[in-house]
């Protein structure tokens, strides 16, 4: 009968010195481990580094830009349950920024990746010779920046303003980050879509699809859900926020999953229907290279596994409020979110069928040590739980009707 | 449930109706006062047929009176469900059995036409089955109910917080029930009859 207890036990919301350091030591050695088998793989073989690398960029940069969509939704819509663990949410978007870094490689792997980067390709290429004002290296690496910069804009905005918020309290920094919110999340998405393009539609220069950017960000969405829950169970397990994390927020968490599964087939197929029914070879193309050999094994487990066991998983009340069970999903979830985007990038270099290679396994690894390192020194940095906001009380006795 | 409650009509314009005893009503002052009389009432003294009346949405009343989760959503699922087989089995029968005809060179049936109008079916059953539903477990419509003839039962739209003890209740017993109420901080408590 804890209906009504406003009054929990408060949690301490400084992350203590002891934990920090065990796990900063853990994501260290996971990021060097993985990341000099990666750096071997360059040696070994050029073109699948690059290709495993940019899925393992793309896959780790879209958890990030999944936050920052999570902050600018809650900001537009004046959430409150979500302040409990908005603080891990800021976090992971202030890393975006060091995506820059984890960029080189993609930028260094121009020629190995994309096609439409090699001039003498686009010689023989009306079509490429049509898209050059857009796909040539110059702007393609001015439009990164230029990404980036948005993405940093709008997550360190938004992060500088909680963080002030926690020592003086003034609500002027919340609706600070409201009135930007709105703009923010326009901006955001355009960088987004148009990242997506650049970055993973390019890979296959003829082909186009005005939905792609929202897709792949979808799936970043989803990913970026899973991560908050994986995060928040985490130091559940540590014993840290288990009065300010409830099973009320886990609950909306697994809500924000679900819909975010939907919202991710309803786009995703959206753009497959529409070139099934239109026909025509420039835009089927795409489709018809996930649909050659293993590829299309893989193209039905997709169907399988990143909508329908998790639509009929998560639809229940109870999985949801269940903590092993959204454990569960979650990571099944993340590794859906890793096979779409495998899938996305693939095709061009393996043609003939899935060939999965253990680069395909470091490299992820290594790009989500990377953020991860960047993200637990930022989450020392200030109070774990935004401790100046006036909602926080509000999101502490959060209960569902 | 009752499409039109006859019953209800009858009693309210039929001033001759035989009056029987209904249950107890009694009004709080405010949510605080009704959680803790709620809770009391049937976690202390057992009583299972309980009500509450409040102006706005209160957290936590469900589980403080002892209000089952609602069966609704079991009964979205189904009619959802039926919606998709409605779908898959209209286009499919029109489309591939009855008249088959080759549209634009696309197959008699495939899932990836269908899909639209399987999405939008069971939208839609899903959406009629949760207002109706919602409709039918709530009992209504209706035009009468005895709490209505609680002397402040307007005030539970306004400041009023009521809490109902029906005379189905096991434990009931009209002065006892009342006294109850009164003693668990009620500002008032009527006997209602039907």
């Amino acid at each position: 009968m804890a209906a009504h207890s406003h009054h929990a036990e408060l949690d301490n919301f400084n992350l203590d010195a002891g934990l920090w350091a065990r796990v900063r030591n853990i994501i260290l050695f996971v990021f060097l481990l993985s990341a000099v088998a990666t750096g071997a793989g360059f040696f070994i073989d050029q073109k699948q580094f690059f290709h495993s690398y940019l899925a393992g960029f793309m896959w780790g940069t879209r958890i990030l830009l999944g936050a920052l969509f999570f902050l600018l939704a809650g900001y537009l819509a004046g959430a409150a349950w979500n302040v409990t663990v908005r603080r891990f949410a800021e976090t992971l978007a202030a890393t975006l920024p060091y995506g820059i870094i984890l960029f080189i490689p993609v930028a260094l792997g121009i020629h190995d990746l994309y096609h439409w980067s090699h001039p003498e390709a686009v010689a023989h290429d009306a079509i490429l010779q049509g898209k050059a004002v857009w796909l040539n290296p110059q702007f393609f690496m001015i439009r990164a920046v230029i990404y980036f910069a948005i993405w940093t804009f709008f997550a360190w905005g938004v992060y500088r303003n909680s963080t002030a918020m926690d020592k003086d309290k003034n609500i002027q920094h919340m609706h600070s980050n409201s009135r930007y919110a709105a703009p923010g999340m326009l901006l955001v998405f355009l960088a987004t879509s148009f990242a997506a393009f650049d970055w993973l539609m390019s890979l296959d220069p003829h082909w186009f699809s005005t939905m792609y950017g929202i897709y792949i960000y979808a799936g970043g969405g989803l990913a970026s859900m899973c991560t908050l829950v994986l995060i928040s169970l985490g130091f559940r397990r540590a014993g840290v926020l288990k009065n300010s994390i409830t099973l009320e927020h886990y609950h909306d968490l697994g809500k924000w999953m679900f819909a975010i599964t939907v919202f991710w087939t309803y786009v995703s197929f959206s753009q497959y229907m529409l070139y099934w029914y239109a026909n025509i070879p420039e835009e089927t193309i795409w489709f018809k290279h996930r649909f050659i050999g293993s590829w299309l094994s893989v193209s039905k487990f997709i169907v399988f596994g990143h909508f329908l066991f998790p639509l009929f998983f998560l639809i229940t009340r109870k999985t949801k409020r269940n903590l092993n069970t959204l454990a569960f999903m979650a990571v099944w979830l993340l590794l859906m979110d890793y096979l779409d985007i495998h899938w996305n990038v693939m095709p061009t270099l393996h043609p003939t069928g899935f060939a999965p290679h253990w680069m395909d396994i470091t490299a992820p690894i290594a790009i989500a040590s990377f953020y991860g390192f960047f993200f637990w020194n930022r989450l020392k940095q200030h109070a774990i739980v935004p401790v100046g906001d006036v909602r926080l009380y509000q999101a502490l006795a959060h209960h569902q009707v | 449930m009752a499409i039109l409650d006859t019953q209800g009509l009858k009693e309210m314009f039929d001033p001759n109706a035989p009056k029987q005893l209904w249950g107890v009503v009694a009004e709080f002052e405010d949510e605080e006062a009704l959680l803790k009389a709620g809770e009391a009432i049937h976690h202390k003294h057992g009583y299972t047929k309980l009500d509450a009346m409040t102006p706005f949405p209160v957290h936590g009343i469900e589980a403080a009176i002892g209000i089952p989760r609602s069966i609704l959503g079991y009964i979205v699922i189904c009619i959802g469900l039926t919606g998709t087989m409605t779908a898959i089995l209209l286009q499919w029968w029109t489309g591939a059995v009855d008249y088959p005809l080759v549209i634009a060179g696309k197959p008699y049936f495939a899932f990836e036409f269908a899909m639209p109008i399987i999405f939008e079916l069971s939208v839609l059953f899903s959406a009629f089955a949760c207002v109706f539903g919602m409709f039918a477990l709530n009992g209504l419509p209706r035009f009468f109910h005895p709490t209505m003839h609680f002397s402040k039962f307007g005030r539970a739209t306004d400041d009023g917080f009521l809490l109902v003890v029906e005379k189905s209740d096991p434990k009931f017993s009209a002065v006892e029930t009342r006294q109850l109420l009164l003693s668990l901080g009620a500002t008032s408590a009527e006997v209602v009859e039907k």
